[in-house]
């Protein structure tokens, strides 16, 4: 039985189509996911990202810990910064990736993604060493997007200038919006500036409201999970599931900036350091042919499958069909001509580079 | 939700326009549309491809998800909407204006729905 969000009335009275996602029921869309996709792009769009799952680890080994469960390096953290990290398994693939923030010494906050929350507790629980406590706040937060380049001055209208983290990757623990306990993080999924808002859910219709209300005069509007996976997708993010899951490597699916081969010794580092410098290599197709790409199809070269797609949609912003794929290296230099069978159909696609959209600062 | 009653209706969702000279339109209803929502792509058969009742015959793609579209009737395709190709949003624009393909030497249909009969359907899928 899929859970509601806080939100999940809002949802309804806004006309959204909900469907379920990961355990959750959560609009797909409202307005139409190219028109909540450009909003993105060029003004701003409000996603509720409650089903996300939150996650405390806290004690004096707390970044033993994440050093040890995670690819990334936390040994030197600013207090309110955020880290993204891959999660290994024992075979280098990957359990999840997640984002964790430093709210004080030896007190982080660890973002992942709805679908793994239960899966990625009890890995870390049973992986964990001593010296740290981990437990799951999910039930206590909810979580709000507000995503595009008008994202702070809608936020400024609500909160305090001085609560509105400057960095990107950063966040402000603590604070308030009308009276609301919130957690400020200046991140998203979206390849724009924006943030993230965590609070309880008992407030999350308010903030909902009160946000949707000051954005009018800049254009926001609600989005659904079509634009997010559009907008990703477009700047390349990644996704577990697609372009990883237990058996790709991080280092496969791109991710290798993000794990700390140098590091003393983490989940995965031997079975990695085996499996050697990748062989296959996450790559941007574009539709040279006719043909809409969507994921895990066949990628063709003379008509033998070298790899597969991992996610592939229409790109609203660039306005054509594209498509993430990993195949084998020596095939992945830009302007290599390959085909994809799209339910049996041939079509002819190129290498392009990654990311297909990306914003300027 | 738009049903014109002149028009034909699957419970598929396609609508056909049935002329007097034995040819017929196929389309999408305004109700298909609107489920799938901001279509990107539109994949036809040939002129001269045969089609069957109840056989899919092409393919519509929105920015989420590709949809098969059914053949209500068995014959010939006599000609296609070339505009479509390069324009699929017109299907979410004017949904019975933008035909898909015009079938000849027409010998079988699927059961089609009148207006009335179709708008019935649509309540019990709400």
């Amino acid at each position: 039985m899929e859970r509601k969000t806080p939100l999940y009335e809002e949802h309804v009275a806004l006309g959204g189509k909900i469907v379920p996602f990961a355990g959750w029921l959560l609009p797909v869309q409202y307005s139409g996911v190219i028109a909540e996709h450009m909003a993105v792009r060029e003004k701003c769009g409000l996603f509720d990202v409650s089903h996300m799952g939150e996650l405390l680890l806290k004690g004096p080994g707390s970044i033993a810990n994440l050093n040890h469960l995670l690819t990334n390096d936390y040994t030197s953290m600013e207090i309110g910064q955020a880290r993204y990290s891959p999660m290994c398994n024992e075979n280098g693939g990957c359990v999840d990736d997640l984002i964790v923030y430093k709210k004080a010494e030896d007190d982080y906050f660890i973002v992942v993604n709805a679908a793994n929350k239960d899966k990625d507790y009890a890995w870390m629980k049973e992986h964990l060493l001593e010296g740290a406590e981990l437990s799951d706040a999910s039930d206590d937060y909810a979580q709000l997007a507000l995503q595009g380049p008008k994202a702070e001055e809608i936020l400024k209208k609500v909160a305090d200038a001085a609560d509105i983290p400057q960095g990107y990757y950063t966040a402000n623990f603590d604070r308030k919006i009308q009276g609301m306990d919130v957690i400020i993080s200046r991140t998203g999924y979206t390849g724009e500036d924006g943030f993230e808002i965590y609070l309880s859910p008992a407030d999350a219709p308010r903030l909902w409201n009160l946000l949707l209300e000051a954005g009018k005069e800049e254009g926001l509007i609600p989005c659904g999970l079509g634009a997010r996976d559009t907008l990703r997708l477009e700047a390349a993010m990644p996704l577990y599931g697609h372009e990883m899951n237990d058996e790709i490597s991080p280092r496969e699916a791109g991710l290798g900036i993000f794990v700390k081969m140098k590091k003393e010794d983490f989940i995965g580092k031997a079975a990695l350091v085996e499996r050697g410098k990748p062989t296959i290599k996450r790559v941007g197709l574009k539709v040279t042919g006719r043909g809409i790409l969507r994921e895990h199809q066949p990628v063709l070269l003379n008509g033998q499958e070298i790899g597969h797609t991992t996610s592939g949609t229409f790109c609203p912003y660039l306005s054509q069909p594209v498509a993430m794929a990993l195949i084998p290296k020596e095939y992945s230099e830009v302007g290599t001509a390959l085909e994809v069978d799209v339910r049996g159909r041939k079509v002819p696609v190129e290498v392009i580079p990654l990311p297909f959209y990306k914003r300027q600062s | 939700m738009n049903i014109p009653e002149e028009l034909k209706y699957t419970k598929s969702h396609e609508w056909v326009k049935e002329c007097e000279d034995g040819t017929a339109y196929v389309g999408l209803t305004d109700f298909a549309q609107s489920e799938l929502s901001d279509l990107v792509f539109v994949n036809l058969p040939e002129v001269g491809d045969d089609v069957e009742a109840g056989e899919t015959f092409a393919d519509v793609e929105s920015v989420k998800a590709a949809s098969d579209v059914y053949s209500p009737v068995t014959g010939t395709v006599a000609e296609i909407n070339e505009e479509l190709l390069d324009a699929p949003e017109k299907i979410n624009e004017d949904p019975y204006g933008a035909w898909l393909v015009k079938v000849e030497n027409i010998t079988d249909t699927v059961d089609l729905l009148d207006c009335a009969a179709y708008e019935q359907l649509l309540e019990e899928e709400a």
